[in-house]
């Protein structure tokens, strides 16, 4: 046994409102930048719908993830090493800058600017990477927004799999929810599996995930190992780039800045312990349907004297091991059993779960008697399809969704009950195997969902980097550098101009339209601008 | 006495510029400025044309270079166990030819969609559209000369220009007296040949060193994963 811990994440679903507040703070603070303005570390889309990059859940097109072989091993879906190493001079599962969306900004000086004229002045869509217009945008990070576009485009959803879809394009039985998507921080990254150069690596403290983006060559692999697509690759600088937990904030105890905004108050932190042992076999387990208990298998309960000891020896701050034992994700995804991955099918063991989102009984079942599974109504009769649910969350198996919504469903009812009307209603809790003390902790964490209970980071310690702790070599090392930069920001020589390769872009996301002219693009050549 | 000169100057000194530049350059962009190093894909600005002109050009390229090491730099008395001069240019100039002729389809499209796309071009830099054009006309000559080898099939130009090569490499005199009178046609292609070393460090071409190294690390690799401790 080898204990790591990770700072997990959860997002409930069920109280997100779909407002984009997580992708557009994240957006300013990391992706405000040239190369990377088409690229959201976080971004919110409208389920059903095929998403950002389009059609990214469907493997079959971009073989991300892990496959199973028959010898019963992994590798990533792309190929083995050998394989993999042969679609490097062109890669077949890359995505093209149009499924996501060509980047642009309106010609607003035009408004300004513009002589007298007949007609009011129109700002059209410009490319920011050619300069020139853009007939209309058509794709982004949420294209999708509150069911846009027809159901026939949105019906290629992976998730309709061993679904009669058609029936959910007509507007009686339409259904929607929202997914905020972000890195899910892996514990058996296929990024990391694809990236020749071993420029992805996880942090062994806190199981972030992140590129080094001096030794990243800008092969390109781990774009299409990833199957949830979130690596991205920047077009300016030639390197990959990815969400990075926003780890400054994470060290220093802080939530990650789309948390730290969420206005929904969905988001939560909290550290796991795993057997890093078990990774392999977890992801490699036969049937994928049983990938979720895997993943659950090499969780550790916190609170266990045995496990206290060995993660101390494997060198887990006490720190991390009293957040483990409040950790918000720990009871969401262990004890309560409400939280669930997402694809776990694409055998990453992701870190950052859902709980899968309650939504109205269907019309048919209101005009009638509303179908009763004992005191609970029948989950089945929600307007959002279990299956469907399963399909993102389950790898398709549907008890471990009907028990979550089922038990979200026995709290809501139990706490109107109680303060309402004003009895206490046990049945309820038996149905649904809770009892008072788990219902109230569940009631203030995910109902109330304060502050202090979301966010349980301990901070990185810095000292057990050394041979010993408060080793001064280290912690003196590290004083007054630059902290967070780019590449060689530290050292003076940043200019704007460089021997090794100069920008072809100045600040993309200034609203400017590039110019293309043949003088400037002429000039560009002389002055470097 | 002029054209004296200047052959020295491009076959003896021009070399030795050239390649300092060339390890001093890519050692210290390796050392200073790694985050500029990389392979530059334009794969995700625009995908068409990359799966065939990209895997020609680089096969050929590759097997180009690797044809010119081995062929310069074996010297005669090793491979004359095996076979006579001339039959050694015969294999240069059918292998030649062959990748040749595929790094030419490849790079042409390379070229045209570096020229004309317009992402491609709005997202090139300068030394990108250089290079490019430098490796083309470095293409072309070498495959202007294969008609001018038939011309003499007995091996001795090679040899020549072998010579030339492996006296550079092993810092001995006399290394352009080999050849003085080789066609204009060599000649050019062998100072452009020695430029692209004197660019290389400035270029995305500093990619081939670790096209060279990254998958031999990859492949050693223990299992896919990668942890780091923290340092």
């Amino acid at each position: 046994m080898l204990i790591r811990a990770q700072i997990g994440k959860v997002l409930n679903l069920d109280k997100c409102i779909g407002c984009h507040t997580c992708s557009v703070t994240c957006k300013n603070v990391w992706t405000s930048r040239q190369g990377v303005e088409y690229a959201w570390f976080n971004n919110v889309e409208t389920k059903p719908g095929v998403g950002y990059p389009k059609k990214w859940e469907n493997q079959k097109v971009w073989n991300g993830g892990w496959e199973r072989k028959n010898n019963s091993n992994i590798q990533p879906k792309m190929g083995g090493k050998f394989r993999l190493l042969t679609k490097i001079f062109a890669n077949p599962d890359l995505p093209e800058i149009d499924d996501y969306y060509e980047p642009f900004t309106f010609e607003y000086e035009r408004l300004q600017k513009a002589p007298e004229s007949k007609h009011v002045p129109t700002a059209r869509a410009h490319s920011v990477i050619t300069g020139k217009k853009i007939e209309k945008p058509e794709w982004g990070p949420n294209w999708e927004e509150i069911l846009g576009g027809e159901f026939e485009k949105r019906r290629e959803d992976s998730n309709f799999q061993d679904i009669q879809a058609d029936i959910y394009g007509q507007f009686e039985n339409t259904f929607m929810m929202y997914l905020p998507r972000l890195c899910e921080h892996c514990l058996n990254p296929t990024c990391v599996a694809s990236c020749p150069s071993g420029a992805i690596y996880k942090r062994e403290e806190d199981g972030i995930v992140l590129i080094d983006q001096d030794k990243c060559r800008g092969w390109r692999m781990c774009i299409s190992g990833c199957p949830y697509k979130k690596i991205y690759f920047n077009w300016q600088s030639g390197k990959s780039e990815k969400c990075t937990f926003c780890y400054p904030r994470i060290e220093a105890g802080d939530p990650t800045v789309c948390s730290e905004t969420c206005v929904g108050r969905i988001r939560y932190l909290g550290v796991m312990l795993y057997d890093a042992d078990k990774i392999k076999d977890a992801a490699s387990v036969k049937d994928e349907q049983d990938l979720y208990q895997a993943q659950c298998d090499i969780f550790l309960d916190p609170h266990d004297p045995e496990i206290i000891d060995q993660a101390k020896k494997d060198g887990v701050p006490d720190s991390w091991i009293t957040a483990a034992q409040n950790s918000p994700v720990y009871k969401m995804a262990m004890e309560w059993k409400v939280a669930l991955p997402l694809h776990p099918e694409y055998r990453t063991l992701p870190m950052v779960w859902y709980i899968p989102p309650l939504s109205p009984i269907t019309n048919a079942a209101e005009k009638g008697q509303i179908e009763m599974d004992g005191v609970i109504p029948d989950v089945h009769k929600l307007r959002i399809p279990v299956k469907y649910l399963a399909n993102l969350l389950t790898a398709g198996k549907e008890e471990p969704v009907v028990s979550a919504l089922e038990k979200m469903i026995a709290m809501r009812e139990y706490m109107r009950e109680k303060n309402v009307e004003g009895f206490d209603n046990p049945e309820l809790l038996k149905q649904v195997g809770l009892d008072e003390a788990m219902l109230t902790d569940m009631y203030r964490i995910m109902a109330l969902a304060n502050y202090e209970d979301r966010f349980v980071i301990p901070t990185n310690h810095r000292e057990y980097s050394g041979a010993t702790p408060f080793d001064n070599e280290i912690a003196f090392d590290t004083r007054s550098s630059c902290g967070f930069s780019f590449g060689n920001g530290c050292s003076g020589d940043v200019g704007k101009t460089s021997l090794f390769g100069t920008k072809t872009h100045k600040n993309t996301m200034s609203g400017k339209v590039p110019k293309t002219s043949k003088k400037s693009r002429l000039g560009k050549f002389g002055s470097c601008s | 006495m002029k054209a004296d000169y200047l052959h020295q100057f491009f076959f003896v000194y021009y070399p030795y510029i050239c390649l300092t530049v060339f390890v001093l350059g890519s050692a210290l962009r390796y050392d200073r400025n790694q985050y500029t190093w990389k392979a530059d894909s334009s794969q995700l600005l625009r995908r068409k044309g990359m799966r065939i002109g990209n895997n020609l050009f680089h096969i050929g390229i590759i097997l180009l270079f690797f044809g010119h090491l081995v062929g310069l730099l074996t010297p005669r008395g090793v491979y004359h166990h095996f076979m006579d001069s001339g039959t050694k240019q015969m294999m240069a100039m059918v292998a030649g030819g062959i990748f040749g002729t595929l790094c030419f389809i490849g790079m042409t499209m390379l070229l045209v969609r570096r020229l004309f796309d317009p992402r491609i071009r709005a997202t090139s830099k300068p030394s990108d559209i250089i290079i490019l054009l430098v490796l083309y006309v470095q293409l072309t000559t070498g495959l202007i000369t294969i008609p001018f080898s038939a011309q003499h099939m007995d091996g001795n130009s090679m040899i020549a220009m072998a010579n030339w090569a492996q006296h550079i490499v092993t810092f001995r005199s006399g290394a352009a007296d080999f050849i003085m009178g080789e066609a204009i046609i060599f000649k050019l292609h062998l100072v452009l040949g020695t430029t692209i070393f004197l660019l290389f460090p400035f270029t995305r071409l500093v990619h081939v060193f670790s096209g060279v190294a990254a998958p031999v690390k990859y492949i050693f690799r223990r299992g896919y994963q990668i942890v780091r401790k923290r340092a």
